[in-house]
């Protein structure tokens, strides 16, 4: 089954949901919904990593992919712990509220 | 016809799936019924009874019943994941049992379908991996219940199952990698050819040349799945006496009748994981040149039909002696068709898979009617204080066995 | 042609994820939206011939990170997100987010040179061989910086006492 579909259309779908990513990083008001596009950037960098593993028959490519989840689970961690005390603090999750440090 | 010759793959893939498909619902029916009549059995009363003969229609009028209620939806916090969260429940229990092999797969006592094998749906080299992605995604049919209900009880029992699930998963898979290392490969089929030979070359025991007893594996593993699906004695968040319901108080009709599903489709996944990692899967406890074993399940099939013939004519009266003289005709046609030697001799494999699952489900349901529940922090501190410590000196202990096995020379 | 069919019904399925991301008002629509497409991912990581990334992806991505998040969300229920009023500014924005994703489309898929993914899929047992000798100093490293990860969330989150 493997062997039949060109490398680069993987790479163009990854292109396309990084694009959508920073599209939802830039227009979204809540701090989770934007974290979430951080997260699915980093899923279409993934791809892209794994598309280029394979097309030259390598493995550190899906190593470093392993990384990236590892590390991403941890920032998502620490994140949403922030993400906690910002609501408590602020009583809102919309990003325009946290304006304490405007001029 | 050319459908076949083309893509012998897929179309030997959908005939397994349904079939599958169609023996897991029965199998889920009736297993509510064994653990009612094992449970009343237990109590010393007799279970449902009238129904059928023995109650044996009992699921099928559950069934009709599940399907008439009326289906009421509270005003809840999102319509869209309130009905997402019952049929993701279902639909990941029910995929679980398509990487299961229940019988062998390879080799010349592999049963072949266009040159498929038959015993198994598919047979990935990580089966083990994928059933544990199938299992983590679980937390979320619960959770987004619970949630989605909009309502303390559910939410409450929604929030500690899944935090329940999710602690006792990682014990879950770290009682499992023992079984792995000692076997070297993470696919079914052949952590099931490594435990071949005489019983106690099964995993649990593990008795031959570079073996490690895993028993405490296992109990490790039988623990962490009992908490992993939600049954006694971990079943706090369900218990009636504390949270109503829990995470499915405010489901009725065919959407709770999917989580009750869902909770058997996953004992049943859970059982079939301990019998092939530890208990030597489709392997049979006697050695493969007793050939007279190749009659056993025809041999029971026919002793049940004997049961079923000497309860038909003395005790049954009325309809229920119709229908048990039906369940008596049944067995006895299934047992002299298990009695043809080439079926015999190719039955052996899923005969044995589903005794040993049989049992370990018997096991759930007697641990369901004798043992009182736990408290909820006693369950946690449970999980991650014990269970979890354990499991990884088994693996540490493992490891370091197999690291020293090539040091011990042959005689 | 089977596995043309499969890679445009999961492709399809991870853009509309990724739209429904963007489109819905409310967080947990956003969150199930993003679990979708992690597992289209997945289901083309196993195409593109990478069993064990795939099933890491489903048990730590969708099965772990994910669930962290739902639980976030219905915790912190703060309801709808806000929309203001559409901005002149943002049509710019999204005309350059387009030429943003077709340019790094091109210059991709042109890299690739044409090539497929080899017949024989990725095997774990060469993948953990190369984890745990060539790369066991990131190993490690990553196993620590889960730790420091678990106790600054722990520190983080605790009520003042």
């Amino acid at each position: 089954m493997t062997g039949v579909i060109p490398i680069s259309w993987y790479l163009v779908l990854s292109a396309v949901l990084f694009g959508l990513g920073v599209v939802a990083f830039v227009f979204k008001r809540n701090v989770i919904t934007v974290f979430m596009s951080i997260e699915l950037m980093l899923n279409a960098v993934n791809l892209a990593f794994v598309a280029f593993a394979r097309a030259h028959n390598r493995l550190d490519g899906l190593v470093f992919v392993f990384f990236v989840i590892v590390v991403a689970a941890a920032e998502a961690a620490v994140g949403l712990a922030i993400v906690i005390m910002l609501a408590q603090n602020r009583q809102s999750l919309n990003v325009e509220r946290v304006n304490l440090l405007k001029l | 016809m050319e459908l076949i010759y083309q893509h012998p793959v897929l179309v030997a893939a959908i005939i397994k799936i349904a079939v599958l498909l169609f023996i897991v619902m029965t199998a889920l029916a009736y297993l509510t019924w064994l653990e009612r009549k094992a449970i009343a059995h237990i109590q010393s009363r007799w279970g449902p009874y009238n129904v059928g003969a023995h109650g044996l229609l009992q699921p099928l009028a559950d069934g009709i019943k599940f399907l008439f209620k009326e289906d009421v939806t509270p005003p809840v916090a999102s319509k869209f994941v309130y009905t997402l969260a019952p049929f993701l429940a279902l639909s990941l229990g029910l995929t679980s049992i398509a990487l299961i092999p229940f019988g062998p797969t390879t080799g010349k006592n592999g049963v072949y379908l266009f040159g498929q094998p038959a015993w198994a749906v598919t047979d990935l080299n990580i089966g083990l991996l994928m059933l544990f992605a199938v299992g983590s995604l679980g937390v979320y049919g619960v959770a987004l219940a619970g949630w989605s209900s909009n309502s303390k009880y559910p939410l409450l029992g929604g929030l500690r199952s899944s935090a329940q699930m999710v602690s006792y998963e990682v014990s879950l898979t770290m009682s499992v990698v023992g079984v792995v290392l000692v076997a070297g490969t993470l696919s079914f089929s052949e952590l099931i050819e490594k435990q071949s030979g005489p019983f106690w070359h099964w995993n649990i025991f593990s008795l031959r040349w570079g073996g490690v007893p895993q028993i405490i594996g296992f109990i490790c593993y039988l623990t962490a799945a009992v908490a992993e699906t939600n049954r006694v004695p971990f079943d706090l968040p369900e218990a009636e006496t504390e949270l109503v319901a829990g995470f499915h108080t405010e489901y009725s009709s065919f959407k709770f009748a999917m989580f009750f599903m869902a909770e058997y489709a996953n004992m049943i996944t859970v059982s079939c994981l301990a019998t092939i990692l530890f208990l030597g899967g489709w392997l049979s406890p006697f050695p493969d040149s007793w050939h007279w074993q190749w009659f056993l399940p025809g041999a029971g099939l026919l002793a049940l039909a004997a049961y079923c013939a000497w309860n038909t004519v003395a005790e049954m009266r009325g309809i229920a002696r119709l229908q048990l003289g039906v369940v008596t005709l049944l067995a006895g046609g299934g047992g002299l068709f298990c009695l043809i030697p080439v079926v015999a001799e190719h039955i052996q494999g899923p005969f044995w898979f589903t005794t040993k699952i049989l049992a370990i489900l018997f096991f759930y349901i007697w641990m369901r009617a004798t043992l009182p529940r736990f408290r909820y922090d006693q369950l946690m501190s449970f999980g991650w204080k014990f269970l979890l410590p354990l499991s990884i000196a088994n693996l540490v202990i493992t490891a370091l066995a197999v690291v020293l096995w090539p040091l011990v020379r042959h005689g | 042609m089977i596995p043309m069919l499969i890679f445009m019904f999961c492709a399809a399925l991870a853009v509309a994820g990724a739209i429904t991301l963007i489109w819905s008002r409310e967080p947990i629509h956003s969150a199930l939206a993003l679990v979708l497409v992690m597992m289209s991912l997945a289901a083309l990581y196993l195409l593109i011939g990478a069993p064990f990334i795939s099933a890491v992806q489903v048990i730590v991505y969708a099965g772990a990170i994910m669930v962290l998040f739902v639980f976030v969300i219905m915790l912190l229920n703060f309801g709808l997100e806000e929309r203001t009023k559409f901005s002149k500014l943002a049509i710019p924005g999204i005309i350059l987010a387009f030429i943003l994703m077709a340019e790094i489309g091109w210059r991709l898929a042109h890299s690739a040179g044409g090539r497929t993914a080899p017949l024989v899929e990725a095997s774990t047992r060469d993948l953990s061989e190369m984890l745990f000798r060539q790369y066991l100093f990131p190993f490690e490293a990553t196993s620590i910086l889960i730790l420091i990860a678990v106790l600054g969330a722990l520190v983080l989150a605790r009520k003042e006492s």
